[in-house]
């Protein structure tokens, strides 16, 4: 297809350094807490030391009367709720009534400084009425104590697809696995900073959804919307845990609003760990039913939910639990059944892969045992089912270019899989997974007709070239994505351009950095603006001059302002049921993992020795910076794999609320890498291009999982897979017991009856 | 409250500055730098010693800036991020090898690296296993690791051959 025909690039698939990198690397670059005001006010959050109970009684009186206090708030100040779905709003900035988990905020002081504010915290007295706490799913079932008035409950759906349910079945198989829950932990600690100038509110705040953030922000403060302006600084990574809205930022606005002071919130890490929205702890079952050849027939997955103590993005979660398995895999019936409890914890939410890492884990060890019991090498058992491009999946979710052939081909060869699966000396062993992830969302998560994104370039005589986009750049390099589509088409240099991002006041709506949407929405609008741009400038000048730069310059002599915009809207979804809302995208990418592992059977630890991965990326934008976020992928799922785990006492308390207990790798714990990019050129992407920020976390976690088992003959069916646990197996394998560790019950949830959702018809695929 | 009067005055160096300073004795350098010197350029991800964001150099030793407290700062050279030459080899460096995602991490990054340049004699061979451990008390969760050691590795080649 011409859009990946070999013509040469200047930005486009280079490797040029991105271009805020020299202001990083000389610590120029201004992060939220970097910035200060005059008579800046600091801001402090008390929070709940109960997991749950009723608020009898909170006394400020001594907090307000130490000098240097300058204001407090309590729930009562801001009663409005909030949440960052439309079907979600149970969120309070401060607690009233009643908290719901350890780390709730119930007081915010504000002082001249961050001493002060610290101390006043101690001042502030709160009664408790402890009630039992709600703490696991099982608790959530049987428990008489309601996390919330409406029930433990949050959501559960039931889903079928396909024609028929299968019969001539030759084999069939159903397992049990547990993802532990764990966290974002970006490095940079959150931050807020508001002021409230002439009837307006400015927040600065490191956010990865500046446009939602503003909406809340006007809800909950009870102020219009053109009140609000959300600016974003550089971000210090986000990964999902800086897309809700957070009470520091609710607080820090409402202060700045009391006192016309300057506040500012600048979270502690441990405080971090409280705001969590991270991964959702999750049990799975899965059954699937087979023909001997290795024909997929029928798959049916449940998923149980541990959502913590509000809703967050977790009615999106439930669904995500089920919607990216047909994506890889061809499945000709499929039902699917997920539920998300209220427990009093920190609330779960969108993290990296956001609730498709759990049923990866589970899909693709399922998959190992399957092709082990019909005698089939596992790689050849995923050919026979493999998505393939220009497909429509059985929940009728759009597939365009696909590239997984090319990404098994690519790392089977390369890590010489075939020839090492079962063959290596023991306690060395090799396992094989894939994944697919969606390139932004095709449905907004507050239901419009507008553009998701919207790019808008200026020049002037004086002001040079300006571009304008909403888009937030949390480290995954979306700068450099606008930046480089800009370029390239107008044919100048990217040093050439101003970016202004993230800005409600100046740029163009955007729907924020999440649901990998970046890359291909606002690089398509980039790509919109720049031709819209490239050709004014040419009717204007009448003529083409030798460069693009001469061109504008005539250009400008005749008119002193050029503008234009671009933007970009996702295609319609096909499915019209409850739900199809989940899933649909403009396109999928597609990875494949092969990991290397030496298990020491004395010790239960293992050693990852050797990733080679391959990725799917359409086009890449930029090569080096996709290598990264690959990298930056597998390097978090290795944390997931191995060490991370934010889990509670029976108090409710968090076990590791610091970066010395909760262990992400190091330097020293990376294996070595080997990545391909593979590039299908996607007819949806600008250039081609298609996600690379949440896919490539996904498939390593099960390819451990697969190499441990290749290396000692256990299944370590529950991450993250500890030496204890494999010990534990090991055991189990000695007494000729189930050598496996993992969960051996499914939550007995009722689930409704399944929703049958008829196929697409033919015609209205291929539209 | 703190003991107000507890107060240390300092003098010391910072980035080949002399300054000047009356502050209590239990802040700490990065609370320093941060706040009252306006040297933002270092940053902070624990406060706690763990993540290695804040780190600079002290009479030339990688330090965490959040673990050193005033009054061990009297006399002493400090060096931050902004006391690194545009041209730096390792700036060049890590802007050429992509080492830098969301960059949090980096300016501590940046040090923990001089630190280690400086210590390796100049005719010494790297090896990248010194290299991982020598920045192994500084975390990336982007995890730009391998692109870090690289770049740290070019800037050690061409440290060599200007010797
Ligand atoms: S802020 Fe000093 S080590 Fe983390
Ligand atoms: S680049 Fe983001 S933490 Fe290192």
């Amino acid at each position: 297809m011409n859009f990946m025909s070999k013509k040469s690039f200047r930005y486009i698939n280079s490797s040029a350094p991105k271009i805020d990198a020299l202001a990083k690397a000389r610590g120029n670059a201004k992060y939220t807490d970097d910035l200060e005001f005059d008579r800046m006010l600091y801001g402090k959050l008390l929070r709940s030391t109960l997991a749950h109970g009723r608020i009898k009684k909170i006394d400020v009186s001594k907090a307000r009367a130490l000098r240097g206090v300058r204001a407090i708030l309590t729930g009562t100040d801001l009663p409005i709720r909030y949440g960052i779905l439309p079907v979600s709003q149970d969120e309070l900035a401060l607690a009233l009534g009643k908290v719901r988990y350890i780390g709730e905020p119930v007081a915010a002081v504000a002082a001249t400084s961050e001493e002060t504010a610290f101390e006043a915290l101690k001042l502030i007295r709160v009664e408790y009425e402890p009630i039992d706490p709600v703490l696991s799913i099982k608790d959530a079932l049987k428990s008489v104590q309601s996390v919330h008035d409406e029930g433990n409950l949050h959501k559960a759906v039931s889903l079928e697809f396909g024609q028929t349910q299968s019969t001539g079945a030759d084999y069939s198989r159903e397992d049990l696995f547990y993802y532990e829950g764990n966290t974002h932990l970006a490095l940079e600690e959150h931050s807020a900073v508001a002021l409230w100038q002439k009837g307006r509110l400015t927040l600065h705040s490191s956010s990865q959804t500046p446009f939602l953030l503003r909406k809340i922000l006007a809800k909950a403060l009870e102020i219009p919307e053109t009140s609000v302006r959300v600016k974003v600084a550089a971000v210090g990574g986000g990964f999902g845990g800086k897309l809700d809205p957070f009470a520091h930022e609710i607080c820090a606005a409402k202060i700045a609003m009391i006192t016309g002071r300057p506040v500012k919130f600048t979270l502690t890490r441990e405080e971090v760990f409280y705001c969590h929205r991270g991964r959702h702890p999750a049990v799975m079952w899965i059954k699937t039913d087979w023909k001997k050849d290795g024909r997929l027939l029928d798959m049916h997955f449940k998923a149980a939910l541990d959502g913590g103590a509000y809703g967050s993005f977790g009615v999106v979660c439930v669904y995500y639990q089920g919607a990216l398995q047909p994506v890889t895999y061809k499945i000709p019936h499929y039902r699917f059944e997920s539920a998300r409890y209220f427990t009093n914890k920190p609330p779960c939410g969108p993290k990296r892969g956001h609730g498709t890492p759990q049923p990866r884990f589970a899909l693709e060890v399922h998959l190992d045992k399957v092709a082990e019991e019909l005698g089939q090498d596992p790689v050849a058992l995923r050919l026979k089912n493999l998505m393939t491009p220009d497909s429509v999946t059985v929940n009728q979710l759009k597939v365009t270019s696909c590239g997984l052939n090319a990404c098994i081909e690519k790392v089977a060869e390369v890590s010489g899989f075939r020839r090492k699966h079962g063959r290596l000396p023991p306690g060395k062993g090799v396992g094989f997974a894939l994944g697919s992830y969606l390139c932004g969302a095709a449905v907004p998560i507050y239901w419009n007709d507008e553009p998701h994104t919207t790019v808008r370039i200026t020049a002037g005589r004086k002001s040079g070239l300006t571009v304008y986009c909403g888009a937030t750049d949390i480290g995954q390099g979306c700068d450099m994505v606008v930046a480089s589509v800009v370029a390239e088409i107008l044919g100048i240099s990217i040093h050439r351009l101003r970016l202004v991002m993230a800005d409600t006041d100046t740029t163009p709506p955007d729907l924020g950095s999440y649901s990998s949407r970046v890359t291909l929405m606002a690089g398509n609008a980039a790509k919109d603006a720049a031709e819209k741009f490239k050709s004014q400038v040419l009717a204007i000048a009448g003529k083409k001059e030798t460069s693009f730069e001469r061109t504008l310059q005539s250009a400008l002599r005749k008119k002193n302002r050029i503008e234009s915009s671009g933007s970009y809207k996702p295609p319609a979804k096909l499915g019209r049921f409850k739900g199809s809302g989940v899933g649909p995208s403009p396109a999928y990418s597609f990875s494949a993992c092969v990991a290397e592992v030496t298990c020491d059977v004395e010790t239960g630890e293992v050693g990852v020795s050797k990733i080679t991965f391959a990725h799917d990326i359409g086009r890449a934008i930029n090569r080096l910076a996709v290598e990264g976020q690959i990298e930056g992928g597998i390097a978090m799922a290795l944390g997931e794999a191995f060490f991370e785990e934010q889990v509670y006492d029976e108090r409710g308390l968090h076990r590791k609320p610091s970066i010395l207990d909760y262990k992400i790798p190091t330097m020293e714990d990376m294996p070595e890498l080997e990545i391909f990019l593979v590039e299908t050129g996607d007819p949806a992407g600008p250039f081609g291009a298609k996600e690379v920020g949440q896919g490539p976390l996904l498939p390593v976690i099960p390819a451990i999982a697969n190499a441990i088992y290749d290396a000692v003959g256990v299944r370590i069916d529950e991450t993250p897979f500890t030496p204890e646990k494999i010990l534990l197996a090991l055991e189990r394998k000695a007494m000729a017991r189930a050598p496996r560790v993992g969960p051996d019950k499914f939550p007995d949830i009722v689930f409704p009856e399944p929703f049958a959702v008829r196929p697409v018809s033919a015609v209205q695929a291929s539209c | 409250m703190r003991d107000g009067s507890a107060i240390v005055v300092l003098n010391f160096q910072v980035n080949g500055r002399k300054r000047r300073l009356k502050t209590y004795v239990w802040r700490t350098l990065l609370e320093i730098l941060r706040e009252d010197l306006h040297l933002t350029g270092t940053k902070h991800g624990c406060e706690t010693g763990e993540c290695g964001a804040c780190t600079v150099i002290l009479n030339g030793k990688n330090v965490y800036s959040c673990l050193v407290l005033a009054p061990q700062l009297a006399g002493t050279k400090i060096t931050t991020i902004e006391g690194m030459p545009a041209k730096h080899p390792l700036i060049e460096a890590f802007v050429g090898s992509a080492a830098i995602q969301c960059g949090y991490c980096t300016p501590g990054m940046i040090m923990a690296a001089k630190s280690y340049l400086d210590e390796t004699d100049a005719g010494k061979q790297t090896k990248a296993r010194e290299i991982k451990h020598a920045l192994s008390g500084n975390l990336c969760r982007c995890a730009s690791y391998s692109k870090i050691a690289s770049a740290v590795q070019a800037a050690c080649r061409r440290k060599q051959k200007n010797r």
